[in-house]
């Protein structure tokens, strides 16, 4: 049984797919992280995103992250999507959805994926402001 | 020998390029192609913070290179 499906894509993320690929008969709860693009940045009118990666080794650092939840974490499957591209306030550029028999597990392997996500997987983002760009995290 | 390297985010803007490729010496490790890389692009110095990854993973300052490998510098990451 396949327990964890990755995938980088600069299509629509579907919420249903990964909804679908978690879902499984001995589980009791989905829980679904769904990052969006805000409109706003310490005060600053963002008006789009531009996600660029390093698909090889994002994938298996994603990879990586599925795994480790699997083993850390009491739940029978894992999605883990993110968009590339540019991305428009509003759009879904990541989605995690995990399953598992009692929810906690579900929850807190959610929220472990995101998290080290967000530190580990080779992903940049620019925002875009009405008078320039800048490229997030890369100064202190 | 002869690496490929890759630069993204940020790094890119610096360089003007995402990949080259570089010779380096026969001998080296992660943490003497910084110092090189250092002084080919003293740009990066105005980044608080950046990863080597080799053949698509992170990689330590101690480890060896090997003629073709693929270098990546990694900039602060902010996916999510």
């Amino acid at each position: 049984m396949v327990r964890t499906s990755i995938k980088i894509t600069s299509e629509k993320l579907d919420l249903q797919e990964c909804y679908r690929f978690v879902e499984d008969d001995s589980c009791g709860g989905i829980s679904a992280f769904i990052g969006t693009v805000r409109n706003d940045t310490q005060g600053k009118e963002v008006t789009q995103l531009d996600f660029s990666t390093y698909k090889l080794m994002a994938i298996k650092e994603m990879q990586k992250i599925a795994d480790l939840a699997l083993e850390k974490f009491d739940i029978k499957k894992i999605a883990i999507h993110h968009a590339e591209g540019m991305l428009q306030i509003g759009e879904v550029p990541v989605i995690i959805t995990t399953s598992s028999k009692h929810r906690k597990a579900a929850f807190e392997a959610c929220e472990f994926a995101i998290d080290t996500l967000k530190e580990t997987v080779p992903i940049w983002k620019k925002e875009y402001f009405s008078d320039g760009e800048v490229w997030v995290n890369a100064h202190p | 020998m002869k690496i490929q390297v890759l630069f993204f985010g940020i790094t890119t803007d610096f360089v003007g390029s995402s990949a080259l490729e570089l010779n380096i010496a026969d001998v080296a490790t992660v943490a003497d192609f910084k110092n090189s890389l250092k002084e080919k692009y003293q740009q990066l110095e105005k980044l608080n913070s950046y990863a080597i990854a080799v053949n698509e993973s992170y990689a330590t300052d101690d480890l060896l290179l090997k003629e073709n490998d693929v270098v990546a510098i990694i900039p602060p990451v902010s996916g999510g």
